[in-house]
This record gives C-alpha cells, sequence and structure tokens, in this order.
C-alpha cells in the first residue's frame, strides 16, 4: 500500500471514529467540552516539531518551526488547565472541598 | 531505525490515539469528565515524546524547541490559571486562533523553504493547511474580540454585498491553492495567506455576538482540519488520525451546539446577525416601551421569598457580570436552611455559550444536580411560588411563545410567568441582547427589584436574616 492511500485510509477511519466519540451530551459539559476538544486540536505540535527537526541549519525555518510550535503549545497547554479548572468546580450535593 | 525501534514508537503512537479517542469520549459524562481532559493531556504527551524518541533532534534543534516550548507553555499556563470564569468564550477563541496559527505557520515553513522534494499530494497538503489555518486564526481572533467586546456588527455586513466580496474572496484562494503547486514559495502563497485571512475575517465578522459559540465550535473543528492537513505536510499518520478525530468530533459538536441554542448552522453562517435591526432601532436601553411596570424593594421580595415553600432562581449573564454568584448561592443555602425546596432554572444559552452558566455556577459550588434544563423545569414553574431572575431577559420572554410578531418567537424560553410570582432583579428597563422589550416585565405577577444583582441578593440576604430565616433552625 503506498503512503498516500495508506494516509487516506488513516484519515478516513479517525473521521469516522471521530463521528461516533461524541454522543448525547449533557448541557452542563457543553462549555468544557469545546474547549478540552479545542486543547487536543493543538496536536499540530508535532508538525511543529518535525519542522524545526527538517529545518538543519536554516535559521528562518528554525524561527518560524519554533514560533509554530510556541501557538500550539499554548493552544495546548491551556486549553488542558483551563478544562481541568472547570472541571475541578464541578460537585455533586455534599461533596467536600 | 532499527526494527525494534520502529515497533517502539509505533507502539507509542497507537497508545496515543488509544487515549485520545478516550479521551474526548470521557469528556461527554459529567463524572468521567475531569479524568478524561487528563488522558488527553497525557496522550498528547505521550505523542510528543514518542515523535521527540523518533526524529532525534540535534542540538540545535532542540535549542529552538526548548525556546518555543518555554514561551507558549509559559503563557498558556498563566492565561488558564488568571483568566476569569466569565471570560471562557473569548479565550477558547482565543486558544483556537492560535491552533490555527500552528498549522498556518508549519504549511508556509515548508513551502517556503522544504518543498523542493515535495510530491503533489504534500503541495495540495499544504496549501490546504494554508487556507483552513488562516481562517481558523483570522476568524476565532473576530470571534474572540467580538465576544470580548471589542468588535460589533459593522452594518454594512448585514447587506447582501457580504456574500459578492466573500465568494469573490473564495475563488481568490481557489486559483491561488490550485497555482501553488506550480511555485511553492511564490506568489500564489501569499495570495492564498491573504485571501484565507480575509475571507475568515469576512465569514466571521457579520454573525452576531449571540451565535459566537456556534463559530467557535466550527472554527475548533477547522483547526481539526487543519491539523490533519498539516499531518498530511509533514507525513506524520498521528497527526492525520488526530486531526481527522478532532475535526469529526467538532462537527457533531458543533450540531450539539446549534441544537442547544435551537439555530441552523446554515442561518448561523449565512444569516447575519439575530435581531441586529431590531437593536437599532429599539437599542440603547431605551425604556420608553414599558407601561405598567410595578416595582418592589428588597424587604417585600425577602417576605415573599420567607414565605414560600419552593423557589427558582433563573440566572443570566447579568449575574455573573456583576460577580453575584457567591451571593446567590448564600441566599440559596440560608432558605434551604429555611426549609425552602430551591433550584436553578439554566436555559441552554444562559451565559454566553452553552454551559458557561453552570461552570460560572460550579465556581460558587453550587452542586450541578440543582441546576435544572429548561425540558425539566419547564413543567415545574405551575407548582413553584416565587421565581426570581437575575440578569436575564431574552431567555424569559413570554413573546417567544405567544407573539408571532417578535424576533425570539420561536426560540425555547423559560416559562417563568407560569409560577406565582416572579421578581425580575435588573439594573434599569433596557433591552437584552436581541433589543426587545420583554412582556413579561408588565406582567402582573411580576415586581422589578431594581439594582446591581450583588447588592440586591445581599440585601435579600439580610433582610431575611433580620425576619429571622435561618436563625429559627439553629435555635430549634
Amino acid at each position: 500500500m503506498s503512503l498516500l492511500s495508506q494516509s487516506l485510509w488513516v484519515l478516513l477511519l479517525g473521521s469516522l471514529l471521530g463521528l461516533e466519540l461524541i454522543g448525547k451530551v449533557p448541557p452542563t459539559l457543553h462549555t468544557p467540552l469545546m474547549s478540552g476538544a479545542n486543547a487536543i486540536s493543538g496536536i499540530t505540535v508535532l508538525a511543529s516539531l518535525t519542522l524545526i527537526q527538517h529545518a538543519g541549519s536554516n535559521t528562518a525555518l528554525l524561527v518560524l518551526g519554533a514560533l509554530s510550535l510556541g501557538f500550539a503549545l499554548y493552544n495546548v497547554i491551556g486549553g488542558f488547565l483551563v478544562t481541568d479548572r472547570m472541571l475541578a468546580m464541578f460537585r455533586r450535593k455534599g461533596d467536600s472541598r | 531505525m532499527t526494527f525494534s525501534m520502529d515497533v517502539f514508537t509505533g507502539a507509542i503512537d497507537l497508545a496515543a490515539v488509544l487515549l485520545l479517542a478516550l479521551g474526548i469520549k470521557g469528556l461527554s459524562k459529567v463524572r468521567s469528565a475531569r479524568g478524561a481532559n487528563g488522558l488527553a493531556a497525557v496522550a498528547m504527551g505521550l505523542a510528543v515524546v514518542g515523535l521527540l524518541i523518533e526524529i532525534r533532534p540535534d542540538p540545535i534543534a532542540w535549542l529552538w524547541i526548548a525556546a518555543g516550548s518555554a514561551a507558549g507553555g509559559l503563557a498558556g499556563l498563566v492565561t488558564a490559571r488568571r483568566v476569569p470564569m466569565t471570560a471562557m468564550p473569548e479565550t477558547v477563541a482565543l486558544f483556537n486562533g492560535c491552533g490555527g496559527m500552528a498549522s498556518l505557520l508549519v504549511a508556509v515553513g515548508v513551502a517556503l523553504f522544504d518543498a523542493g522534494d515535495a510530491d503533489i499530494v504534500a503541495l495540495v497538503s499544504i496549501a490546504v493547511s494554508v487556507f483552513v489555518g488562516a481562517i481558523t486564526f483570522s476568524g476565532s481572533i473576530v470571534a474572540m474580540a467580538k465576544l470580548q467586546g471589542w468588535l460589533d456588527t459593522p452594518g454594512w455586513t448585514q447587506s447582501r454585498l457580504r456574500h459578492g466580496v466573500n465568494i469573490s474572496l473564495a475563488v481568490l484562494c481557489l486559483v491561488a491553492a490550485l497555482l501553488l503547486p506550480g511555485d511553492p514559495g511564490g506568489l500564489p502563497l501569499w495570495l492564498l495567506v491573504g485571501g484565507s485571512t480575509l475571507l475568515g475575517i469576512g465569514v466571521t465578522l457579520p454573525i452576531g455576538g449571540a451565535d459566537m459559540p456556534v463559530v467557535i465550535s466550527l472554527l475548533n473543528s477547522y483547526s481539526g482540519v487543519a491539523a490533519a492537513a498539516a499531518g498530511f505536510v509533514v507525513g506524520s499518520q498521528l497527526l492525520i488520525v488526530a486531526g481527522a478525530m478532532v475535526g469529526a468530533a467538532g462537527l457533531i459538536l458543533t450540531q450539539v451546539m446549534c441544537t442547544a441554542m435551537n439555530r441552523s448552522l446554515v442561518s448561523v453562517l449565512f444569516g447575519g446577525a439575530l435581531g441586529a435591526s431590531a437593536g437599532a432601532v429599539g437599542g440603547g436601553g431605551s425604556e420608553a416601551g414599558y407601561t405598567r411596570i410595578t416595582s418592589c424593594s428588597a424587604e417585600e421580595c425577602a417576605m415573599a421569598l420567607e414565605q414560600a415553600e419552593r423557589v427558582v432562581f433563573v440566572p443570566g449573564y447579568g449575574l455573573a457580570v456583576a460577580q453575584a454568584q457567591h451571593s446567590l448561592r448564600e441566599l440559596a443555602k440560608l432558605l434551604e436552611a429555611h426549609g425552602v425546596e430551591v433550584s436553578y432554572a439554566i436555559h441552554p444559552v444562559a451565559g454566553r455559550m452553552p454551559g458557561h452558566m453552570n461552570v460560572l455556577l460550579a465556581e460558587a459550588d453550587v452542586p450541578y444536580e440543582q441546576l435544572l434544563e429548561m425540558d425539566l423545569v419547564n413543567p415545574e414553574f405551575p407548582r413553584t411560588d416565587v421565581v426570581i431572575v437575575l440578569g436575564a431577559n431574552d431567555v424569559v420572554n413570554p413573546q417567544a411563545k405567544n407573539d408571532p410578531t417578535s424576533p425570539l418567537y420561536g426560540m425555547p424560553v423559560l416559562e417563568v410567568d407560569q409560577a406565582r410570582q416572579v421578581f425580575v432583579v435588573k439594573r434599569s428597563l433596557g433591552a437584552g441582547y436581541a433589543g426587545i422589550n420583554n412582556a413579561l416585565f408588565e406582567m402582573p405577577q411580576t415586581a422589578m427589584v431594581f439594582g446591581d444583582a450583588k447588592a440586591v441578593l445581599n440585601g435579600l440576604l439580610s433582610e431575611l436574616r433580620s425576619l429571622g430565616v435561618g436563625k429559627a433552625k439553629v435555635a430549634a
């Protein structure tokens, strides 16, 4: 199987999986779910890292890669932490702090 | 690379995908949500570690990786810690825009400096990644600016002209994308970057602030697509699968948001701002429309509460702006100690994005079982003694049910007019988000308590305490 067709299969199956993952979401979780899903979309860090690795001694490319890594990590770290901050506040009646 | 190393990094990638999927799934259940968020974070960490093991960066690369990570990570940490819960919608928009920017930068970098041995698949992927990344970035930033109140909806964006402008921009992007493989680092790239950025602004700007959650959710899906496209650019299967997963899940989430807000995606994207024209006519807090307003003091309101058996609070964004959630929680506790049955009616769009009010009340330690969804609470209003509306307006407007000429007609609302007594706590008679008068305010069972939500709630607390509420139980 060529790399392209393999990648297209991965794309297809990943999309189908994503469609199945979110079913009925209780309204309480709408905001945290959006923020959590948003953090995961920062997975682009992987592309940024690969770009830096490819850069060799090309400084412009290194700068672009580092910038991109910074933006992606801002999305990832900020997203996961703020989601955790929200979810940590949800408690049932009688739960202690 | 040795065979065993390949298997090792492959196994890490697989584990990362599995954990990511479990994480997304777990995020949609209250009990598992926090753990699931952690799981997804671990998955992300695994994916990064697996990639670093695979590519073995040289010392120079490490230096730049450290610099980028430190800057982005620290900024993320500070933002996540500092941002107030009321600002959650714009924060998600900002984070999302940065994710789009990252994909855009990767694609531009490869196009400019690394396209020598790129095949047609990589070149097409670059075009897609630039296009989606730039739209995600500029669209999210516009969404953030509108939610922050830095940007209004300009009048000209409500004319049909905007469709012409956006279609022209889309055509420009398409032409640039088609030309890009022939000259990866040249003019077509910059045309595509500029065209997509403007297109992102052009499609987001006409959409009203109230519809922004749907836009953010859709843009979040786009950033998944941008990540998957970046995966094709750099040849990472893990990135493709994760990006596709987030992109598809984001589409479902967008659908969920639309359903929660009772809007269709098409009307959000192409219908212009809801009530923008009505707002222009009746805006500016005009009080001319009301004739039969009854207002009352905190004392009268407290007496009604003291005698009630069942009280429902209807919190709106105004409550959060006044930072009155904690006072509300205290009042609810006092009433509960007095034997009153207390619950909170949460409209799907209470706050500024679906689920936002739940977060804001959770911050004030309100147990989430007391937050009742609209479908559950509406049948309960006829047997409710006192309803207190705090900083909510359009979502309790009975005209949405019984006035076909109202711009709100058809929107599901909380039927508080069914309750025996309604108190509306409000600073003035200014119009709500949709810019129209509220028939509830003039109904015979309604009384307005004018003032800042926090001040009124604190007033109610001291009135109730002076009536001896709460003390009796302690003595007994």
